[in-house]
């Protein structure tokens, strides 16, 4: 049996790295046409304000440096051969190499991320298990609206309003940036980090209990409808142990695979809770290259965005592998009976 | 002696047709029916009658849009339902039809364990596993390693170690081979012989009769009539209802006559 | 058992016949809005020192703005604006949607795994990061944004119609009319179509939430509509300057009608799917 499953799992990592590997060079085709046809001046965005000051001469020499005055698809074939080799080139706007400033950006945005993914997980597990259990009661009801109510709000939108009550209003947490201004890196304290941390997790979190309550509401009220509810009841189970033996075991799996999946909102949400905040996370370097033309950092973190978002979909299925006895262990039992 | 008696049910369900329009949709009309300590009544109709909403009727689990009347009784004592949540998996026990009852994430021999009331749960499971000669292994798989025999006697043993008195069991032969659902109904004829009221309800009036006391005829939602199981003979004359006889006719091993549209 | 009869309080109306009416009521709501956004004078949001950075009053609903323009109505014109855009980039969505879907389930097996392809690479990348990357692509404005959204957002729907489609193809109708040697067109058009429309429809109305939140959401990052536009994504990036001062009422107001707006979008479409999807008539 144990070889069996760990066979199954090799295999199934296997597969998954060559889609994802199929996926990645894909995206980075396309991804690199896209960019190039893009009107945005990168040598522009090299030079920034002194433009006007670059000489025709100049700008050949740049050009040539940056190898924009080549074809297209030689440009491709040499950037695509530099990131195999691990070189994603140095981003114009950090001067630094693009991926020391993804490690470094990631490093925040991990933790800003990390936070908001639990506390959304946990709250909105707790609160889809709450409507189910009450379906039909002014609980469920309000559990309802409220949650569709946050799928129809605007992340961005969210992060303003946390800012007025709690940076302006109530003068408890700085307006912007990751690290107090004026400081010294090394001066800054594990406190001023965390209070930095704090509104845009909660803006994340607050968005982010929806989809995870409402699936969770939904799953829990079908299991609770199912054959083998109504049979534990006609068994006389009722209550707690009702739902502990038969509900949370059925429902807790989907929800942890959910959160998994959701890998890609929660990028999404990050790169407009780092912009209202002004955190300096991945997502805010991604609009910075994106407004600023930087095209080695943009390409780098749509690549990196991949990776990220496959990482959780790949652990997803591995849960559901490992876990669920349906996959975990075959059919091989009833055959030998 | 009569233990549970189901006096005038009726059953319906709130359902949305074609459009906009909202019906009542009337399941099980003024049935009546009788279970006796230590006989077997079949309740034999076409499949897809509401058959099995009877059982969950009387053990109080129906779903919540189900609006009921009428009034059933165990032991005497009229069944209201907290009084049915009392009984249920104690008094009165349920097998189901298939395996889709078990809990598909819980091994399923801690799922007969939890039905056990009055005993030792793990010798009680054991028990019953080695008297309807289920290995050992068996308590540690989960339902859908199980074969459709070995998910029958799993099923009947929750209702085994139950120590129930009334035993209702829903369709529990579709889907088995022969020699299987000899089996399951002569459990069923045990249980009976150990002074419990059986409720065997099923499509298959054939196997019904070869165990079965009396057979209550279901159709369109209620009971045209109880018949013990003698008058089951013949040409049917002694059956009284038209439907109960043009059903006999019907079998196979009688005239094979196509039972007439309805009555 | 005692009689236990819930239906004691009699409603007027069912449950369907409210959707219904919830649905035509919430898309008056919406006409108005955006028509009010187009034929609303340019006047209104003229510059007007005098009355700059008052707070809402009787005379200006949401206040004024540094430059004293009534934030009333740069709300409604931004809301008709974004409405626009993001039907615009909706409809484009499902054309992929329903085309790509078609391809998948009729055209045989390769062209099932490539667009079960496509649809995994396009979901491969979060979507706020392709938006970024497209709008970027196109320099940014209107044609970039509406590309955008076009291009992200059909996976899901896609998905719908090619199992919606493969489920019609299986039934019986669709097998006899092969057998009597209709051709893929024709059976295309007589039989899947129908079935197809109103997903289609229904799928559109869902996406369109998605669609004006993400277009909202890359024009405040300043990577979508110009600024001279008075987009709500705009409005809300403008805003972030003046919160620090206290000038609330600048982000407040505009956001809580674009999710207004969101909310009803969501809610017609909802609605319709219930009364189109049988699997919701127990409902």
């Amino acid at each position: 049996m144990r070889w069996q499953l760990t066979w199954n799992i090799v295999t199934f990592l296997f597969w998954k790295a060559i889609k994802m590997a199929s996926l990645l060079v894909a995206i980075s085709f396309i991804s690199f046409l896209l960019v190039k046809n893009s009107p945005i001046d990168p040598i522009q965005a090299y030079v920034g304000a002194d433009m006007l000051n670059v000489s025709q001469e100049q700008r050949e020499k740049i050009e040539e440096y940056w190898g924009l005055n080549q074809p297209v698809m030689e440009q491709f074939m040499s950037w695509s051969s530099a990131v195999l080799s691990g070189d994603l080139g140095t981003s114009m706007i950090f001067r630094l190499p693009v991926s020391e400033v993804i490690g470094e950006r990631f490093l925040n945005s991990i933790a800003l991320m990390s936070v908001a993914w639990v506390l959304s997980g946990v709250i909105g597990f707790s609160i889809g298990i709450l409507a189910a259990m009450n379906t039909g009661t002014w609980i469920d009801r309000m559990i309802k609206w409220y949650c569709y109510t946050l799928a129809s709000t605007p992340t961005f939108w969210m992060g303003l309003l946390l800012l007025i009550v709690f940076a302006v209003w109530l003068n408890w947490f700085p307006v912007g940036m990751g690290v107090p201004a004026g400081v010294l890196a090394e001066d800054v304290t594990i406190m001023d980090r965390i209070k930095h941390l704090i509104l845009p997790a909660l803006t994340l979190s607050i968005i982010g209990v929806a989809n995870v309550a409402l699936h969770t509401r939904q799953k829990l009220i079908e299991v609770l409808s199912s054959d083998y509810v109504v049979f534990a009841r006609a068994r006389g189970e009722k209550g707690f142990t009702l739902f502990w033996r038969h509900g949370l075991r059925n429902i807790a799996l989907p929800a942890i695979t959910l959160q998994f999946a959701a890998f890609s909102e929660l990028f999404g949400g990050a790169v407009l809770a780092e912009q209202v905040f002004s955190y300096p996370g991945l997502g805010q370097a991604t609009v910075e290259a994106g407004l600023r033309g930087d095209i080695p950092l943009l390409l780098g973190l749509v690549l990196f965005s991949a990776i990220f978002v496959f990482v959780g979909n790949v652990i997803a299925d591995l849960i559901y592998r490992v876990v669920d006895p349906r996959t975990r262990e075959g059919k091989s039992y009833a055959v030998k009976q | 002696m009569s233990i549970l008696k189901v006096n005038n049910l009726s059953v319906s369900f709130k359902q949305y047709t074609s459009g906009l329009r909202q019906t009542t949709h009337q399941v099980i009309s003024n049935l009546n029916i009788e279970l006796v300590s230590g006989e077997i009544l079949a309740v034999v109709g076409a499949s897809g009658s509401g058959k099995s909403l009877l059982a969950h009727a009387i053990l109080g689990i129906l779903p919540l849009n189900a609006e009921t009347s009428g009034q059933i009784t165990y032991d005497g004592e009229v069944l209201t339902s907290k009084r049915q949540e009392q009984l249920r998996g104690k008094e009165i026990a349920l097998v189901p039809q298939s395996v889709s009852y078990l809990n598909p994430l819980m091994r399923v021999g801690s799922q007969v364990r939890s039905s056990v009331r009055k005993r030792n749960a793990k010798q009680a499971q054991e028990e019953v596993f080695q008297r309807y000669h289920l290995k050992k292994e068996v308590g540690n798989m989960y339902p859908f390693q199980l074969s459709g025999g070995m998910a029958r006697r799993v099923l009947v043993s929750t209702a085994m170690v139950s120590g129930a008195s009334v035993i209702i069991a829903d369709e529990p032969t579709p889907g088995l081979d022969k020699v299987v659902i000899e089996e399951a109904l002569n459990n069923f004829r045990e249980f009976a012989d150990q002074g419990c009221a059986v409720m065997l309800i099923s499509h298959d009036i054939e196997s019904a009769l070869k165990i079965a006391d009396k057979v209550a005829v279901f159709y369109e939602g209620t009971v045209l009539e109880v018949a013990p199981v003698e008058d089951f003979e013949g040409k049917g004359d002694r059956l009284r209802h038209p439907y109960t006889q043009a059903l006999w006719r019907a079998l196979p091993q009688n005239d094979f006559t196509w039972i007439e549209g309805s009555i | 058992m005692q009689l236990s009869n819930k239906q004691l309080l009699k409603q007027p109306l069912n449950k369907r016949q409210r959707t219904l009416l919830v649905c035509i009521g919430l898309s008056i709501v919406v006409c108005v809005v955006v028509l009010t956004g187009i034929l609303l004078d340019e006047n209104r949001i003229a510059t007007n020192l005098e009355v700059r950075n008052s707070p809402p009053s009787l005379d200006h609903l949401f206040g004024t703005d540094w430059l004293g323009r009534d934030m009333f109505s740069r709300t409604l014109m931004g809301l008709s604006l974004s409405i626009g855009v993001g039907l615009t980039g909706a409809i484009g969505s499902a054309t992929i949607s329903v085309i790509l879907g078609l391809v998948a389930a009729t055209m045989g097996k390769v062209a099932d795994s490539i667009v079960t392809w496509l649809i995994d690479l396009f979901l491969s990348v979060p979507h706020l990061v392709s938006l970024i990357l497209i709008a970027f692509a196109f320099g940014g404005g209107f044609k970039g944004i509406v590309l955008g959204i076009a291009l992200t957002h059909w996976p899901s729907l896609a998905r719908v119609i090619r199992s919606e489609v493969m489920q019609v193809r299986s039934l019986d109708f669709v097998q006899v009319s092969k057998k009597m040697g209709k051709s893929r067109w024709w059976i295309t058009k007589e039989h899947m179509l129908p079935h197809i429309i109103p997903q289609m429809l229904v799928g559109v109305l869902l996406l369109f939430p998605h669609a004006i939140l993400h277009e909202a959401a890359v024009t405040f990052l300043g990577l979508g509509l110009s600024p001279q536009e008075p987009a709500i994504g705009i409005i809300l990036s403008e805003s972030m300057r003046y919160l620090s001062v206290g000038m609330w009422w600048l982000a407040f107001f505009p956001g809580i009608c674009l999710l207004f707006i969101v909310r009803m979008f969501d809610k017609i479409g909802d609605n319709l799917r219930m009364l189109i999807d049988p699997h919701h008539a127990h409902r």
